[in-house]
C-alpha cells in the first residue's frame, strides 16, 4: 500500500513510473541498482550541461553533480562489491533510464537561457523525486545496514543539491 | 577571562621566541553532512579548520561572504578570523549544511 502511494507521489514528477507491485519490495540488489542507475542519470544531465551551458551558476552547479554522484556512486560499487551483491536491474530502474533518457533529448534541443532554465528546473524536480523514493522506499526497505547508511548519507547529499537547484533556479528568473 | 589573560602572557612570552605565532587553533569536524559542533566561539586571529571525514567536496562559505574556504573529500581547509561578530556559514555545494562563528574581538 505504501508503495502504490509513493509510486504515485513518483507519477506527479515524472508522469509515467510504473508502480511497484504492490506486494513486492525491491530487494538490496534492486535498490542498489536503482540508487546507481539514478547516480548516472544525474551525471549524464550535468556532463550536458556542462556542453551546454555558459551560465557560471549551472556550470558550477552541474559540475558538483558529476563529481558528488560519481563520488556516491564509486561509494556503492565498492560496497555491493565487499557484500558480494550483484546490483539487478529491475522495472523501477528501466523506468527511470526512460524517462531521463527522454528528458535528456528535450534538453538536448534547447540552448541558451532556455536550457539552463529548464535543465535547473528539472534538476530541483529531479532530486524531489529520488529524494522522496530514498525516503519512502528505499531506505526503509534497504535490509544491509551499510547500504543503509549509505543511502541515509546519499539522502543527506542530495537533499543538498535540492536546495542548490533551487537557488540556481532561482538566480535565472 | 582567567584562561584568556592567560593566554595572552603565553602568546606575548611565544611572540618573543616566534612571532609568526597568532591565534588559536580551533577545529571543527565535517561527518555525514553535518559540521560539528554547529557553533563555536572564537577571537580575531583565532584560525579555524575544518576536517572532513566526508567522500564529498564541501565549502565553509560566510553569508557575508567574508570568506569561502574549499574542503577537500577527507581533506581540511582553513580560515583565520579577521573581524569580530557572528557569522553564518553554510556549503555551497550543499546548502543543508550550516554553521556559525561567534568572533569576539
Amino acid at each position: 500500500m505504501r508503495l502504490v502511494a509513493t509510486a504515485a507521489g513518483f507519477a506527479l514528477v515524472l508522469t509515467s513510473i510504473p508502480a511497484l507491485a504492490e506486494d513486492a519490495k525491491p530487494n538490496d540488489a534492486q535498490i542498489a541498482h536503482i540508487a546507481y542507475t539514478a547516480g548516472v542519470i544525474d551525471i549524464k544531465a550535468g556532463q550536458l550541461a556542462l556542453q551546454k551551458s555558459k551560465n557560471k551558476e549551472v556550470r558550477d552547479f552541474a559540475e558538483n553533480m558529476v563529481h558528488d554522484h560519481t563520488a556516491v556512486n564509486d561509494q556503492a560499487l565498492a560496497l555491493v562489491k565487499k557484500l558480494n551483491v550483484t546490483p539487478e536491474d529491475n522495472d523501477t530502474s528501466k523506468a527511470l533510464a526512460k524517462q531521463a533518457a527522454a528528458k535528456h533529448a528535450e534538453l538536448e534541443k534547447l540552448s541558451g537561457a532556455n536550457f539552463d532554465k529548464a535543465y535547473a528546473d528539472n534538476e530541483v524536480a529531479y532530486h524531489k523525486t529520488v529524494d522522496g523514493a530514498l525516503e519512502t522506499i528505499l531506505i526503509p526497505d534497504a535490509t544491509n545496514a551499510e547500504l543503509k547508511d549509505l543511502l541515509k548519507t546519499g539522502l543527506k547529499i542530495f537533499q543538498g543539491h535540492e536546495m542548490h537547484a533551487e537557488h540556481v533556479a532561482q538566480s535565472l528568473k | 577571562m582567567y584562561f584568556r589573560v592567560g593566554g595572552l602572557a603565553l602568546l606575548a612570552a611565544l611572540a618573543l621566541s616566534s612571532p609568526a605565532i597568532a591565534g588559536e587553533t580551533i577545529r571543527v569536524a565535517i561527518d555525514k553532512m553535518n559540521f560539528d559542533p554547529p557553533r563555536i566561539s572564537a577571537h580575531v586571529g583565532d584560525t579555524i579548520e575544518w576536517a572532513s571525514s566526508d567522500f564529498v567536496v564541501h565549502t565553509a562559505t560566510a553569508r557575508n561572504k567574508d570568506w569561502d574556504v574549499t574542503i577537500p573529500a577527507k581533506g581540511t581547509g582553513r580560515v583565520t578570523l579577521a573581524h569580530p561578530g557572528a557569522i553564518e556559514y553554510f556549503c555551497r555545494f550543499h546548502p543543508n549544511m550550516t554553521g556559525e562563528i561567534t568572533v569576539a574581538p
